[in-house]
């Protein structure tokens, strides 16, 4: 379906990857809801993808009793809800990774605060 | 002796008719339709205007007899609360903050209702139509206004409030009101009457006039509850106006039955998300409270609803697609959205606290399958973090959805630990929703929702600084510029309640210390 309108009905997408200046990147913890919602972050296309755990991700998540007991070879990710093996040697790009891809990771036996996914 | 002179008045019917209608002609000069072409595009076949029922039956003199008493009364109460210091009255200052959330997300859509309305007043082709959105369009203006007037007094004495319509547009969780009307009064003439008068005012209002207004009461707050009152004969005859139009659209033709069925779902869901805000100031922002979100769920949605509904299936039309998804999230939403606000309050004009624990056994008692399940170990835990000078503050923007411009906070059905992701692809470009609905509601117009101004990724693109603003300058800190461009005085207008100014001013003012008035 499209929109009815009056008359030519053509606009630009406001969220093209030309309006920022690096790709943008979603990210989600699951079974962290301390965290309310995933967190939009501009990433450069080269950043590598061992990056996100060792530099990125701890200043948002850093101050999870959880965060510092990650093992990262353990995470289990997910792009777009189906599991995906990204190699952290190689970057952002080479991973795939496109400009408003979500990505999520699931800490095996990190279930939040006391199990509660909290 | 005079002849006797026989006044010849006009009956009350002939009289409105005469005063409406009457003034309606058919144009030559010009062709009807081109005249009047937005009330054609939309696909819905109007037979027969005259069938229209009007539902206000009012004349603008009468009108305006109306409504200057009412305005009398009103700005009496509202001179008298501020000269007797009204604002010391109100049960404590965490309760401005629900005034804050009003002011800010709540008036400056009756401006867009009054603009909504106007237009719709100039398109429809029967007159009937035409004079009632005319009489709303009035209502919203004076709402809009009477409003501003009667919060404008607690602008003198607490902070966050001295802003409205500035940030409106631009403040990041403003985008969900101002987004929502603007989806309606871009819509044709019927999609916004079914958007605003039918899916919102009368499937939804209640939930939205009678938390806040009964809060006001409850809370100590007379200036607001005399505002309400004030409008609430208003907004009766706003209702009939909403199910006046939907029952027009399906009597007049029945190949309009699906469009505003479509409409229906849309504006229903539409209408549900931008709730969430009044859902988590009813569990949250009062310090009296008056009933849970899910008990006024249950009353006014689930209940009413079930009725309205059974009426109009004689028509075809079908209770709203997420119906039973809304249900389920009355369990929910409010918590979700405050714990939300908690983590986001650098950047929000408003206070936010931790539940005090009484009020964390009621929050149990209201909700008893979910609050301890979900959602008091994040509270706890952040008490305790709090405890250790550790206020949790989020620094990293959220994902929103594209479609009602939430951050993505919403749990699938069914399972609240577990986050909603749904995403469309268009023209080689992702979007992303919080639920199946938002997401259909994108797919079936998608050349709308790309245009989405969503508040994240304007910062990410760097049109949320003022002009002028050098972000390569040494030092540049985004967040305090953009804080900068949407007018808020950092430290008096964000963060937590219990450091702010407003708790510390009204401890003094009522002659307590701080640590006393939250005892």
């Amino acid at each position: 379906m499209s929109v009815k309108a009056i008359g030519t009905y053509n606009f630009p997408s406001k969220d093209v990857r030309e309006n920022f200046p690096a790709p943008l990147l979603f990210i989600g913890w699951e079974d962290h809801l301390v965290f309310s919602a995933p967190i939009a972050l501009p990433l450069p296309a080269d950043t590598p993808f061992g990056a996100l755990g060792a530099a990125v991700l701890p200043g948002t998540y850093g101050s999870h009793p959880d965060f510092a007991r990650i093992d990262w070879a353990a995470v289990e990710w997910t792009k777009s809800g189906k599991p995906w093996k990204p190699d952290p040697a190689k970057s952002l790009a080479d991973n795939g990774l496109q400009h408003k891809d979500v990505i999520r990771f699931r800490t095996p036996g990190l279930n939040g605060l006391n199990g509660s996914c909290n | 002796m005079d002849t006797p002179v026989i006044k010849k008045k006009l009956g009350l019917k002939d009289r409105y008719a005469a005063m409406t209608r009457d003034l309606a002609w058919d144009t030559t000069y010009q062709p009807m339709e081109k005249v009047f072409p937005y009330d054609k595009y939309e696909g819905i076949k109007i037979h027969d205007w005259d069938k229209w029922e009007d539902p206000f039956r009012l004349t603008m003199d009468a009108y305006w007899k109306y409504q200057g008493e009412k305005e009398k009364k009103l700005y009496a109460v509202i001179e008298a609360f501020a000269q007797n210091n009204g604002q010391l009255g109100v049960t404590d200052a965490r309760y401005i903050n629900a005034l804050k959330l009003f002011l800010t997300g709540v008036t400056p859509l009756e401006y867009y209702a009054y603009r909504g309305f106007a237009h719709a007043g100039r398109q429809f082709t029967g007159a009937g139509a035409r004079v009632a959105c005319q009489m709303q369009s009035i209502d919203e203006l004076r709402h809009y206004q009477t409003e501003t007037h009667a919060l404008s007094h607690y602008n003198k004495y607490f902070n966050g409030l001295h802003s409205p319509q500035h940030m409106f547009d631009r403040v990041w969780y403003l985008s969900v009101p101002k987004s929502f009307f603007e989806d309606a009064y871009t819509g044709g003439p019927f999609e916004f009457l079914t958007a605003v008068s039918f899916s919102f005012e009368y499937v939804l209002t209640n939930l939205l006039f009678v938390p806040f207004m009964s809060g006001a009461a409850h809370n100590g707050d007379m200036s607001t509850v005399t505002f309400g009152f004030s409008a609430q004969s208003d907004e009766s005859r706003h209702m009939t106006l909403g199910i006046e139009c939907i029952k027009f659209m399906l009597e007049q033709d029945p190949g309009n039955v699906p469009i505003v069925q479509g409409w229906i779902d849309k504006w229903f869901w539409r209408g549900y998300r931008l709730l969430t805000i009044v859902a988590m100031m009813q569990d949250y922002m009062l310090p009296k409270r008056v009933m849970s979100w899910r008990e006024s769920w249950e009353m006014y949605v689930e209940e009413n609803g079930e009725a309205l509904f059974k009426d109009l299936a004689r028509y075809g039309i079908r209770k709203p697609k997420g119906w039973i998804q809304a249900c389920e999230g009355k369990d929910h939403i409010s918590h979700q959205a405050w714990a939300t606000f908690y983590q986001y309050n650098g950047a929000a004009p408003f206070h936010t606290w931790i539940p005090k624990e009484e009020e964390m056994a009621w929050l149990s008692e209201k909700y008893p399958e979910t609050f301890d399940k979900y959602y008091r170990p994040r509270w706890n835990h952040w008490r305790d973090q709090a405890a250790e000078g550790k206020r949790f503050y989020n620094m990293t923007l959220p994902m929103l959805c594209t479609t009602c411009q939430i951050p993505m906070l919403f749990t699938e059905q069914g399972d609240a630990t577990k986050i909603a992701y749904r995403e469309s692809d268009y023209f080689g470009n992702k979007y992303h929703f919080c639920s199946d609905h938002c997401k259909e509601i994108f797919d079936n117009e998608p050349e709308k929702y790309i245009q989405s101004w969503l508040p994240v990724q304007q910062i990410y693109q760097g049109n949320c600084f003022k002009p002028g603003t050098d972000p390569t300058a040494e030092g540049f800190d985004p967040l305090l510029a953009v804080l900068d461009y949407y007018h808020m005085n950092v430290g008096r207008d964000n963060f937590d309640f219990e450091a702010s100014e407003d708790k510390k001013n009204f401890a003094a003012w009522n002659g307590d210390s701080a640590e006393g008035a939250t005892k």
